[in-house]
């Protein structure tokens, strides 16, 4: 038996199954992200004053990724178009260029994730603090070296804004017996990271999950356009959406995160 | 697919790349503005986020086409927002019970 309205809008909605289906999952998502915007809206203004991390992300880094990201927005809808206009093979180019840039996106926040795990806060014995990307950390040797800078009061590692006022690095060599703790930049070292990865890790699921099902509509999938071409068409329109949805949390993550 | 259709199309495709070109501009607007002292910080998250609804209703509006969607969505995502709204109130409203100190350990 064949299932109704895959292909032909249902008479009471107008929509075709697949899109009633996609538009009530990202309702769901919607309330998913809205949770968790909440809870770094919560977090934030529950930091005590100079305890909220500024300037900790590379906005260069990140602002690349918003373009990657919106440009395979554009590929995406376009893959959309061409099928719609009949041109199997445009289609099949644009949503090539659709993963590659997925493929960029993920490998472009995988090198950010990499740089916060390298990156380390030493509390001292004597009071100070160190803090920087590390160097040389053999567990064999009584030393550690990062390349970093030394601050008096924890504060001054908050409000970094590199891009406004560079601070000068330098390697340092700092004895074992020396440290009193050592913490890399993960989710647990603050709030403000736990919220980052939580929200990007999130994210970035989605983008690779978005890709599967793109990669999936390019490669195999695409045999139904020789069958059943509208119906192919709607998929590929039902995955755009998705798509879309992703680029559309990207666009308030980015500020939020990398910027105010 | 008719001439007509086609040539439809091919105008819509047009409308797509405007909208492409002012993400672009956009995202460039975002960043730069973030280097602006506007005096206070709360008019760079203003600017800021300002910034993000005009980029995402130009997604939502355009590439998602919710400027010519059906009825039933319209339906749907009021709803959605309605529930959106109502957790944002939840999480403002509780702003003096607000743990203090969560961040320093």
């Amino acid at each position: 038996m064949d299932i109704p309205y895959t292909v032909q809008p249902r008479p009471d909605t107008g929509l075709y199954n697949a899109k009633v289906g996609i538009w009530l999952f990202l309702a769901s998502e919607v309330m998913l992200f809205g949770a968790l915007f909440s809870s770094y809206i919560l977090l934030r203004v529950g930091a005590p004053e100079g305890y909220w991390p500024r300037g900790w992300l590379n906005v260069p880094i990140g602002t690349v990724n918003t373009l990657v990201l919106i440009t395979s927005s554009i590929t995406t809808v376009m893959a959309w178009a061409s099928l719609k206009m009949n041109q199997f093979g445009r289609f099949k180019v644009f949503h090539a260029c659709t993963l590659l840039l997925a493929v960029t996106f993920v490998c472009i926040k995988s090198y950010e994730y990499h740089d916060k795990f390298t990156h380390y806060e030493i509390t001292l014995k004597d009071g100070r603090f160190a803090d920087g990307h590390i160097v040389s950390n053999d567990p064999k040797a009584d030393h550690v070296v990062i390349s970093g800078r030394y601050v008096q009061d924890r504060k001054d590692l908050f409000d970094l804004e590199v891009r406004k006022a560079p601070h000068h690095h330098e390697e340092l060599t700092i004895p074992r017996s020396e440290i009193a703790k050592m913490e890399r930049y993960g989710p647990w070292h603050h709030t403000y990271l736990a919220i980052y990865f939580t929200l990007t890790g999130l994210h970035a699921l989605h983008v690779i999950g978005g890709a599967i099902v793109i990669g999936f509509l390019w490669g195999p999938g695409s045999k139904l356009w020789e069958t059943d071409p509208e119906r192919f068409t709607n998929r590929v329109e039902i995955s755009g959406l998705f798509w879309h949805f992703v680029d559309l949390v990207w666009i308030f993550l980015f500020p939020v995160l990398y910027l105010i | 697919m008719t001439a007509h259709a086609q040539e439809d199309f091919a105008h819509h495709v047009r409308r797509y790349l405007y909208v492409f070109y002012a993400l672009l501009f956009g995202t460039l607007v975002t960043v730069g503005a973030s280097y602006i002292p506007f005096g206070n910080h709360a008019i760079n998250i203003g600017v800021a986020l300002a910034i993000a609804c005009a980029k995402a209703f130009l997604v939502a509006g355009f590439f998602m086409h919710l400027i010519s969607e059906r009825k039933m969505i319209y339906g749907l995502l009021i709803f959605t927002a309605c529930f959106f709204l109502g957790l944002m109130f939840l999480t403002l409203s509780a702003y003096g019970d607000f743990p203090r100190m969560t961040v320093t350990h």
